[in-house]
Formats: C-alpha cells, structure tokens, sequence
C-alpha cells in the first residue's frame, strides 16, 4: 500500500457521501416513492403550470366597506333604531338617523362597534370608512389570505406537492407539478380563480316586478343591486345590495345528492352567529325570496316558508358533481377577499419536460464522456486520476442538491454540465504545472508538490470570482436562474475538494508506485525524469 | 501526448496594436448593432405569450398563420417554426390577466382544424414583471463586476483590476453584438448565460494574471512586455486546452441541448472564444499600456516582505523577552 494521508481520505469520505446522498435522487421515478431527501425536478423538466399572480387589492377594500355596511345594518336593527339610506357610496358607509333621541345610542354603538373607522358626522347624516392603518391591513390581509386559501385549496384538490408562496410583498408563486391533461389545468386555474364569494341577500320585493326595465343606476339609487342567474343569463333579480351574511360565518361545506332528484347540491353550515342571523331574518321574511349569491351570480332564490333554524343551507344548481366538489372546496377553504391575477405564467407539457430531460442527460453524457477520454489520451495515468475527481465531483453535486432538498431545473442541468468544463480546467492547470517541473528535471515529489503549489493560487483566484458571481446571481435571480446559478456555485466548491484536495492526497498515495521510468504513462509527457539536466 | 512544450516565448506584445485595432473594431461594430438593430427582447424582459404547439407530423405552418392573423386579439403574433419541423411556436405581445381560460383554451379552440397538435408550453409574462426582471438583471451585472473588482484589486494590484474589467467589457460586448446580429431571443437563460461569460471570461484573465504575477517576481527582464510573453507563453497550454474542453462541452449542449438552452449555448460558444482571446490579446496589453513597472513592483513587493519580516523579528524578540 502506498502512503495514506488525510488528503485522501477526506476524499473517500466525500465521494462516499457524495454517492450515498445522491442514491434517492438517482433512483426516483415517478411511481416510486423512494425515502430519504432528493432532488425535485423543476417544472420544465416534469411539466406542470407555473403562476406568479398578483391580488387586485382595491376590491378587498370595497368588500371591507360592504362588510362594514352589513354588520352596521345588523347592529342598527339589533338596537331597534330607525334609519334611512343606509347605502355605499364609493369608499364608505353612509345613512341617516330619522329620530334625534337616537343620536346618543348610534354615537355609543359606533365607538364600540367601529371605533377602528373613521366616522364623519353631519347632523343626522353618518359616513363611516376605513382609516389608513385599516386599508394597509386589509391589504396586507388580503395577500396573506389568498395564499392561505389558495395553498388550502390546492392541498384539498389533491395533487402532488403544490407550492403556493408569497413573493416579494403583494405577489404569490404558484407552482403545481405532474399536471398531465388540459382538463385538469383548467379545473386547477378555476379553483385558484374562484373568489368563492357568498352571500345571502333579500329580493327587494317591493320592486321586483320591474326588474327588468330598470337601469343600474336606478338600481343603485335605491340600495338595490341586479343580478343574474347562474345557468339563465336572461333571469334577473333585483336585490338589497347590503347582504344578509356572507360566506365568512360559514364553517363547512360539502358536495352531495338531492335526496328525490338525485341531482349534485352543495351543502354548506353556517356558525352560530350567522345561524342566527338567519333564523332572525327568515322569521321576518316569510313569503319573502332569498338569494344565495355566489361570486355575484344567483343559484338560487327560494321563497322563504317558515323559519330556518340551525344554520344548514343547501344549494342546487344546475351543476355537475365535479362542479359541485370544487365550488365545496372553495367555499370550505374560504373565499379570497380580493380576487387574484396573473402576472406570468408558464405551463409545460409532461411530453415535453420529458423531451428536456432526454436532451439535457444526453448532452451531460455526451459532453462528459468526451472530456473523460480526452483527459486520458492526453495525459494518461493523470488523467484518470482527474476523471475520479470528476465523477466524485458530481455525486458530490447531487448529493449537497438532495440534501438542501434543491429542485433541478433545464438551466440548473447546463450549471452542472458547466460545471464539469470548470472543474476539468483545475485539474488542466495542475497537471500542466507538473509538466512544467518535470521538464526543468524536478524529482517526482518536489514536482508534485511545487505543481500544486503553483496552480493552487491561479485556480483558487478564479473560482472565487466565478463564485462572486454566481452568489450574486443567486441573491439577484428569479426562478431558472438561481437554480443556474445554485448549481455552479455547489459544483465551484465541489471541485475545490474534489480536484485539489482529491487529486493531491490520490498523488501522495501513489507516489511510491509512481515509476520514475514510465512518465509517458504516468503524465503523458515524452520524457522520462532526470534523463536531461535541468536547463 | 503533449501538444504545446515551452520552447521560447512568443512575441505576442509584439503584435499588441495590431490585435488591439481587431478588438477595438469587434467592440464598435457590436455596440453599433446593438444600437441600430438592438436587442430582440422575449417575453421574459417584454411581457406576453408564447404558445409552443406540437403537431403529428410536419405543422402546416403557413395554414396556422393565416388562422392566427384572422383573429384580431392575436393581430401581431408571429409564427415560426422551432426546431424540429413538427413544433411551432406563436409569439404576441398580449398578456392576459385572467386565470382561466387564456391562451391555451384560446389557441387549441383557433387551431382545431390544423391537425392533430398538442400544446407543450405557454409561457405568458405580464409586462411589469418583464420590467422587475430587467432590473434585476442589470441590478446582477453591476453586482457581479463591483464584487469582483473588489476582490481582484485586494488580491493583485488596481491595474490588473482594471484591465480585467476592459477585457470583461470587451466579451460581454461582443457577445450580446452577436446577440443583436443573429436576434436571438433576449430571455432569462441568455442573461444567465451573459453572467457566465462575465465568470468565465474573468477565471481565463485571473489565470493569465496569476502567471504574470508569478512572472514578475521569477522573470530576471524588467520589461513588462517581455515578461508578459513569457508568462502567456507558459499558460497557453492550459488556456488551450480548458478553452478547448470548456468549448467543446458546451458545444455538445448547444447541439443536443434542445431548443430551449439554443440560445443559452450559443451566447456561451461565443463567450468562450472572446473570454479566451481577450485574456491574451485584451486584458495583457493593457496591463502593459497601464504603465506598469516591474521594478516599481519588485521595490514594493521587497519592501513589504521587508516589513513583515521585521514584525517577525521584533516579535520574536518581543516573545523571547528581549525588548
């Protein structure tokens, strides 16, 4: 045996790490579940949609107003005060009070109820709306939530690993993998997009009859609203535009069938305070339509017969049982306070991430092949001993990738095969400094030392710009590019150990086996050491 | 086998004006394409969608076209074929905002009766994230080479600093000229492929740079050009060859990469010629134009081991209890 020493065994441990760590990313298949931490394969190389997509911020303020206005409607008639005009008026909540006596009750119901708010007061006319720390908060809350839903949502949906993120201060990254058919997608992208916004509201009975030739405007000049029937564009109803509740006092919803018609229904349960306040309303409103609205379209309009108590509605419409599961989804994980959109998006084709991988593996084995055999024509024994560097340098790559748990994407494949050309270049430089020395006639030790003393600050000073580099690439990319960028900078480092460390400690190994005669074996140069003098 | 044995150094300073003028009227043609025919920006930096759509068979491309300038929200888009004669993409400048629906639903309903066709990709940017992304890329640049002239200024000497950085401008010119001649798409890979010829340009400079160091303080002549010969001479075995395989590699990928990383790999193949060429004929000459004197160095470099060697001493002397 030649002499060990801690370069090479250092070495045997990475390679051995290196290939023990990347076992579960080798292995992996699409069926198996293989244990342990492994590499994910990006979205371009196992297909999948991918979305950044942005919150429209300025309806979850509108809707905050309107909320507002109901719970208002609410506690004003809780109180037993009249009155009047209660509407909203662009960005706040307007009514008046019809009694003076009742100013002192509605002052102290405000402050304990809506002290948050801004209120202007003018005689009997109030406008409530929100200051600004509460319109930063509603905003704030609005991205948090839909990501919050949107993750719920997916993760009940029941694919793969989905991730949904929040990125930068007002977007979020959705990211689905394995989606295979187009049907899919589009059930996904109508799950996230759906606002799943419900509401109770009253059919303003007392001008329901004309509908039809009323004018939004007019609509709006009482409270009213109209809105459009779900599977019948062509019905209208003219609503109170303050609901009753909303989906927020919702607490479960589920798909199943009618009992007689068999037809799919979504049912939903509602907390004790909206059971509550739909007992209250329905009591009142016998003989009366209630609308249960759904992001702004009528599914149903039933006339109310008696009270309904317990807080379980049920809604049938003319939907399918897939309808049915993902309207239920939505409703269950909540609705999105502003409705969200897309700021880019990029969907891949299983086919065609498998194409990507095809192309980018046979380029890596292509590409490393031939500097493998190039390194060994060129520099014999040397260069095999390179080449073991290489190979343990990308298990090592692998390994550190599987570890963090990295996601392997189309660029991140080039980072590596890159890597392979720079990690080959250390090796080129050392090999040409042992060159060098033997020409001078330098002994075998002394040119394997002062060979590696004289690369080391060369290779050392361009792998650390290359890795300023990359850092910063890292710090500054999106997507594609860190995982470029992740690459090169664990494969830098890889070959650090791997191409110095390594191949010195192989070196001092071997060298009492190093025939002194044979360097045309050894290092692939024409001349044997100390035949010709130094010069 | 041994190709390149250091028999005598050649004379490349010799030749330096003459490579110098080479350089100088590479850098202004590519700066002058870059401002008449400009950069070809891809949705990644302009916004809007791509649509890659593959058909069974060959795609019946002109048929496509027609359909598609029919419609007067894809008025504008291009068609063209890519890669293989049986995959098309369609390009617009539109980037819808809603979630459902889209392009996808919009094109497979516009393309029904072309064939039978699969829609692999689509890729949509909305045009403030193409602006972040712009930023963010020159926001990277400017990052990279503040970093690295730091650092190489720490490790060698402000003109050794200087003249990597002209040579660095040298190879990203020339290479987003070739960029501007050949309108490659301007996307994400070709950015990242343009900071990596930033990387490899500089680790082939830092090379050279480290010989002529080493150069300086082993080489008797105190002519900077004679030393910088011999210092090149030394390195070309190495230059070469890494060139060589770095090349090489890259060359595979951009041959069997696939149409996706086209770009990326040819920015790169262009990269590594510059970034090997400029080490040599660019960032060396400078060095030598910059005035830099080897006996200046030499002085300093004496007096700094002078130094350290006289804190050594005082510090031994200190140990010992002598002073």
């Amino acid at each position: 045996m030649g002499n060990l020493n801690y370069r090479v065994v250092v070495f045997l441990f990475a390679f051995l790490f290196g290939v023990v760590f990347s076992i579960p990313s080798l292995t992996q298949s699409a069926d198996s579940n293989t244990t342990g931490k492994k590499i994910t394969l990006g979205l371009d190389l196992q297909g999948g949609l991918h979305m950044l997509l942005s919150v429209k911020t300025e309806v979850a303020l509108e809707s905050k107003i309107k909320s507002m206005g109901t719970s208002l409607k609410y506690n004003l008639e809780d109180a037993e005060i009249v009155y009047d005009a209660l509407k909203i008026d662009g960005n706040k909540v307007t009514f008046e009070l019809l009694d003076n006596d009742d100013v002192k009750d509605v002052d102290a119901m405000l402050a304990e109820s809506f002290g948050d708010s801004k209120v202007l007061k003018k005689g009997m006319t109030y406008a409530l709306s929100l200051t600004d720390k509460q319109a930063k908060e509603t905003e704030k809350a609005a991205i948090d939530q839909a990501v919050e839903t949107i993750r719920n949502r997916l993760n009940m949906f029941g694919l793969a690993e989905p991730t949904v993120a929040k990125q930068g201060s007002d977007r979020i990254l959705v990211e689905v993998p394995g989606i295979k058919t187009q049907k899919d997608e589009d059930r996904i992208k109508a799950l996230i997009a759906k606002a799943a916004h419900l509401q109770m509201m009253a059919v303003d009975e007392d001008r329901a009859n004309r509908v039809y030739s009323m004018s939004e405007e007019e609509a709006k000049s009482y409270g009213d609203i109209i809105l459009a029937d779900v599977a019948n564009k062509e019905i209208k109803y003219l609503l109170y535009s303050v609901p009753i509740l909303d989906g927020s006092m919702l607490t479960d919803a589920k798909m199943g069938y009618e009992e007689k018609t068999k037809r799919p229904m979504v049912t939903f349960s509602l907390n004790s305070q909206g059971a509550k306040i739909f007992g209250d309303f329905t009591e009142k409103s016998v003989g009366k339509r209630m609308a249960v609205v759904l992001d702004g379209e009528v599914y149903t309009a039933p006339n109310i017969v008696q009270r309904i108590g317990g807080g379980n509605v049920q809604i049938t419409g003319a939907f399918t049982p897939q309808e049915a599961t993902d309207i239920s989804i939505a409703l269950r994980s909540g609705a999105l306070l502003a409705p969200v959109q897309v700021e880019s998006q990029r969907s891949i084709g299983p086919s065609l991430g498998a194409d990507n991988i095809k192309a980018s593996i046979i380029a890596l084995v292509v590409g490393f092949l031939a500097v493998i055999v190039f390194m060994v024509l060129y520099y014999g024994a040397a260069g095999i001993i390179s080449n073991v560097a290489l190979v343990a340098n990308l298990f090592l790559i692998l390994a550190v990738m599987s570890m963090f748990e990295a996601t392997l994407t189309l660029p991140g494949m080039a980072g590596i095969i890159l890597t392979v050309g720079m990690a080959v270049d250390a090796n080129v430089i050392i090999n040409e400094r042992i060159r060098e020395l033997l020409h001078e006639g330098s002994s075998l030790t002394k040119a394997i030392e002062q060979g590696y003393n004289n690369a080391f600050t060369a290779i050392w000073d361009a792998n650390v710009t290359t890795l300023i580099a990359s850092v910063v690439l890292f710090a500054y990319g999106t997507g594609p590019i860190k995982g470029f960028a992740l690459t090169i900078s664990i494969g830098i480092l890889a070959s650090m150990l791997t191409a110095i460390l390594g191949t010195h400690g192989i070196y001092q190994w071997l060298l009492p086996k190093i025939d002194k005669k044979k360097l045309k074996f050894w290092f692939g140069i024409n001349k044997d050491a100390n035949a010709k003098g130094a010069k | 086998m041994e190709v390149f044995k250091y028999e005598k150094a050649i004379g490349f300073m010799a030749n330096a004006k003459k490579t110098a003028t080479v350089s100088a009227f590479l850098v202004i043609a590519s700066l002058v394409l870059l401002f008449t025919k400009g950069l070809n920006y891809g949705i990644d930096f302009a916004g809007g969608t791509i649509i890659q759509v593959k058909y069974e068979g060959v795609a019946p491309i002109e048929k496509v076209r027609s359909i598609v300038a029919q419609d007067a929200k894809y008025a504008g888009a291009t068609v063209t074929k890519f890669g293989t004669d049986s995959e098309i993409v369609i390009r617009t400048k539109e980037a819808s905002k809603s979630i459902s629906g889209g392009a996808k639903v919009e094109v497979q309903k516009m393309l029904k009766d072309t064939g039978t066709f699969e829609i692999r990709r689509v890729d949509l940017v909305g045009p403030a994230v193409g602006e972040e992304l712009k930023t963010k890329g020159l926001l990277s640049m400017f990052f990279s080479i503040l970093g690295i002239l730091i650092y190489l200024s720490f490790r060698f000497e402000w003109r050794f600093a200087v003249a990597s950085i002209v040579a660095l401008i040298h190879d990203v010119s020339i290479a987003m000229g070739m960029l501007a001649l050949f309108q490659v798409d301007i996307n994400l890979p070709i950015l990242a492929a343009i900071l990596t010829i930033l990387g490899y340009s500089l680790n082939d400079t830092v090379i050279v740079f480290d010989r002529i160091r080493e150069g300086i303080r082993t080489i008797k002549s105190p002519n900077m050009s004679e030393v910088i010969d011999e210092s090149v001479t030394h390195t070309l075995s190495r230059t070469t060859l890494t060139s060589l395989t770095t090349f090489f590699v890259v060359l595979t990928l951009f041959l069997f990469g696939g149409e996706i990383i086209h770009g990326f790999s040819f920015t790169l193949l262009v990269g590594v010629v510059v970034g090997t060429y400029s080490s040599i004929f660019v960032a060396s000459p400078i060095l030598m134009w910059l005035n830099f004197s080897v006996t200046e160095f030499r002085e300093k470099e004496a007096a700094a081991t002078k130094r350290q060697k006289e804190r050594e001493k005082q510090r031994a002397q200190f140990e010992q209890g002598t002073i």
